[in-house]
């Protein structure tokens, strides 16, 4: 199998896209450290951290439950289970607020701070053979852990008919602030060379692609060292331009392999790739060599209104007001926070409150002050069309826009709305500060609300048609 | 916790620094050289137009939006633009009050009835230049060098006279040195200002080139100035200043790329039609709006296709995409 030949030329990019201010520089050299909590804290771990199906308790209050033991587990196909990161008693089974604000069905966990490890997933003095892989990566409950939440076996798992020629591993994070990738693949190199080696073994055919943004060349030249010194055949480190958003699922599709996903209900593997993020891998790595859950991952705290910007190494299910104060607490002096985020500035949620938990998803945790933040009102389209040159889809949000604040779903719907990847960056890059992306994900939920109404009714209706023919 | 309010919103959190008020401030940067000029070489008079065109255009804008009870738009700068675009468009011995009169044609009935910034179907400058064009064709139409009137160029050209002595050098026409509207004489500083505007991300190089070319081009071919003279075609009348700074106008050029190389064609051929065969010896203004109001329909006919949409192809995208197959099946080796 061959690269494309440009690939080899210049570096690999897409059409489209836009150039946010990095802020990259406040967290990039700083390594990680390993956060550890004060015994007698509360850990509260959502039910649902997934796409698909939430999961259900498994323990009961008042239990005594250890490190990386099920707590919380689905029938589902489409689900992952949940572990303790914390040793300690189940103090309660209720609802709690969480990152996105919502209030949501929660396991909390009282820390007893004695970190009594569970035993591991299956015998580690046993190399677990190729077959029981998937199984393992689902009992240990990874799921994407760029934001997306995923569930990895699910994607690791494609139709039968569908040939996988690429297991890409996305290591882009062109998420502006965000480093914690970027210095997992610095420090860590070998792990996550051989967790991408392990899901090779699952496709033997495939080729190991790891994506890189050009700015991080620490990380490029580490994982290289390594692919030299380890003398790995079949994963090529491809370095790609510095662009947001580069680590999009389509757009490192089309950067590396020249191929577009065709429409949306479509996946990766419908094109024979298979993008999991660099967390996973190191996850699918210490699950398969080490027998370990996902109970814990990295995090960068930053922002310019954090006195102290770190990585963190932090246990799933700490609160973000923790991490926070770990880093010394806000800035003060004018740069007083105005919005925190959880993940990064272009698609990051923000908070109504910091005393929300630290889940799967959360790849950092940013407080902006007033100078950063985007707080300015919408004033009218100047029809500039900034938005149709950044639109990396190659959509007319100016247009979706429209439609979408006159309530026109079908027209949405024809114009390809539902194709939009919501990655910000018409929003971003509008003159006079429409709500672009917002205006798109409000249509796409009510075109999918009016899709679940529809199936709902042809449901409903149609034991009453098979009686009407009778 | 702080005590200071926490902001909750749809993503994205950052926004690029590119504002509406900052890209009319270039705008306006860029066109500052064109108009020095034009006082330098023109006259003293030039200025007080300018500054006229300017106040009458944000007073009027500024009240209508109080009289209105809207939200007041003079801060994003964009009145300061019309005005002066108006300013450029007017020969200087102008009476003020009729510059006055079209700066608040120019803002209340162009820009604020039909829904003020953005939502203008025609440049606000060329059509008030248009309405003063038709009510005073004698002032608007009497051109004069440092107190001494004459004829522009392009009355030479239309009488396919341009051996006269007074016709002027073709360096006097790059730099300015000759007739016309304050600021579309100095060919040099306006190109400048364009190719500023162009660095700067502002405009695409898309409309003022293929303007320019097509409108060069085919009036020398059809023997405009009884000859052909693509340089004369070039740096006389406002073909520059309106390539660079009207044509290019966001609200009224279409969005998509494919649209702006239609819309730059038919503004070009306009122009040449009208300034060889029409009633008027400048064609720019008139066929910048012609082609204003037809950007709706362009824009509808120019959409293009999403990543990943399957729509019926035309000839050239079956290839494109059969050759980009062909990349895949390459690759997938």
């Amino acid at each position: 199998m061959k690269l494309p030949l440009r690939l080899k030329e210049r570096l690999a990019s897409f059409k489209g896209g836009v150039h946010p201010p990095e802020g990259k520089s406040l967290t990039e050299h700083k390594e990680i450290e390993t956060y550890t909590p004060k015994p007698g804290g509360e850990f509260i771990f959502p039910l649902s951290q997934n796409i698909g199906a939430p999961c259900s308790p498994v323990v009961n209050k008042g239990d005594r439950v250890l490190v990386g033991q099920k707590i919380a587990d689905s029938e589902a196909f489409v689900s992952a289970p949940i572990f303790s990161s914390v040793s300690g008693t189940v103090k309660e089974i209720g609802a709690r607020m969480t990152l996105a604000g919502s209030v949501d069905p929660c396991i909390v966990i009282e820390d007893d701070g004695l970190y009594e490890q569970a035993p591991a997933l299956f015998d580690v003095k046993q190399k677990p053979s190729v077959n029981d892989y998937i199984k393992i990566i689902h009992d240990a409950g990874i799921v994407g852990m760029g934001g997306a939440c995923f569930p990895t076996h699910v994607k690791l798992s494609p139709p039968k008919d569908k040939v996988i020629n690429w297991i890409i591993l996305n290591g882009a994070e062109c998420e502006p602030y965000l480093n914690c990738d970027n210095r997992l693949m610095i420090e860590e190199p070998e792990a996550i060379i051989e967790g991408l080696a392990l899901v090779l073994k699952i496709f033997p055919k495939a080729k190991g692609i790891i994506t890189i943004e050009n700015n991080k060349p620490e990380a490029i030249k580490n994982l290289n060292a390594k692919l030299a010194e380890k003398k790995v055949k079949n994963i090529t480190v491809v370095p790609h331009k510095v662009k947001y958003p580069q680590g999009a699922e389509k757009m490192i599709i089309w950067s590396v392999t020249k191929q577009e996903i065709p429409v949306v209900p479509a996946l990766p593997a419908d094109v024979g790739c298979i993008i999991l993020n660099t967390r996973t891998v190191y996850q699918i790595y210490l699950a398969l060599t080490k027998g370990l859950p996902v109970t814990e991952r990295v995090i960068s705290v930053t922002g310019d209104a954090i006195a102290n910007p770190r990585n963190l190494r932090v246990p799933l299910g700490i609160s973000v007001k923790e991490l926070i104060n770990a880093c010394g607490g806000f800035n003060y002096n004018g740069y007083e926070p105005v919005k925190i985020l959880g993940g990064g500035p272009m698609m990051g949620i923000s908070m109504r409150d910091i005393n929300v938990p630290v889940v799967k998803g959360t790849s950092g945790i940013l407080a902006l002050s007033k100078f950063t933040a985007h707080l300015d009102e919408e004033s009218n389209c100047l029809r500039c069309g900034r938005c149709i040159e950044a639109c990396p889809m190659r959509l007319d949000p100016e247009v979706l826009d429209k439609l979408v604040r006159r309530r026109e779903y079908k027209e949405f719907e024809e114009h390809m709305g539902m194709n939009c990847i919501e990655c910000g960056c018409c929003s971003f890059i509008c003159p006079a500060s429409r709500h672009l992306t917002q205006s798109c994900r409000d249509g796409k939920a009510a075109v999918m609300a009016a899709r679940r109404k529809a199936q709902q009714a042809s449901q409903s209706s149609k034991p009453e048609s098979q009686a009407a023919k009778k | 916790m702080n005590n200071n309010k926490l902001f909750v919103a749809s993503s994205p959190h950052v926004h690029s620094p590119f504002t509406t008020r900052r890209i009319m401030a270039y705008v306006i940067g860029a066109l500052a050289p064109a108009g020095l000029a034009g006082v330098f070489f023109l006259g003293f008079r030039s200025l007080i137009v300018i500054i006229a065109c300017i106040l009458a255009c944000v007073l009027s804008e500024y009240i209508w939006q109080k009289l209105m009870r809207q939200t007041s738009t003079v801060k994003d700068l964009s009145a300061v633009v019309t005005g002066l675009l108006l300013a450029y468009n007017l020969p200087p011995s102008i009476p003020i009050w009729m510059a006055v009169c079209g700066s608040v044609f120019a803002i209340i009935i162009v820009k604020q009835f039909y829904g003020g910034i953005g939502c203008n179907i025609v440049n606000p400058a060329l059509a008030a230049r248009a309405m003063m064009l038709i009510s005073w064709p004698i002032a608007m139409t009497t051109w004069t060098i440092s107190g001494v009137s004459g004829a522009t160029p392009l009355f030479y050209m239309k009488d396919g006279i341009i051996n006269s002595p007074e016709f002027p050098s073709v360096f006097n026409m790059f730099i300015g040195n000759m007739r016309g509207c304050i600021g579309e004489t100095s060919a040099l500083l306006i190109i400048l200002g364009g190719v500023f505007l162009i660095y700067k991300g502002i405009i695409s190089w898309r409309i003022p080139v293929i303007y320019i070319v097509t409108a060069a081009i085919l009036g020398a071919l059809f023997q405009h100035g009884g000859g052909f003279h693509p340089i004369y075609e070039l740096l006389s009348g406002g073909l520059l200043l309106g390539a660079f700074f009207m044509a290019t106008d966001y609200t009224t050029s279409p969005m998509q790329a494919q649209g702006q190389y239609i819309f730059a064609f038919g503004c070009g051929l306009l122009t040449a039609l009208i300034r060889t065969w029409g009633g008027y010896p400048e064609g720019v203004s008139f066929s910048i709006l012609i082609m204003n109001i037809t950007v709706p329909l362009i824009d509808q006919y120019t959409k293009r296709r999403a990543l990943g949409e399957v729509k019926e192809a035309s000839r050239l995208n079956k290839l494109l995409r059969k050759l980009n197959r062909r990349k895949g099946k390459e690759a997938a080796k």
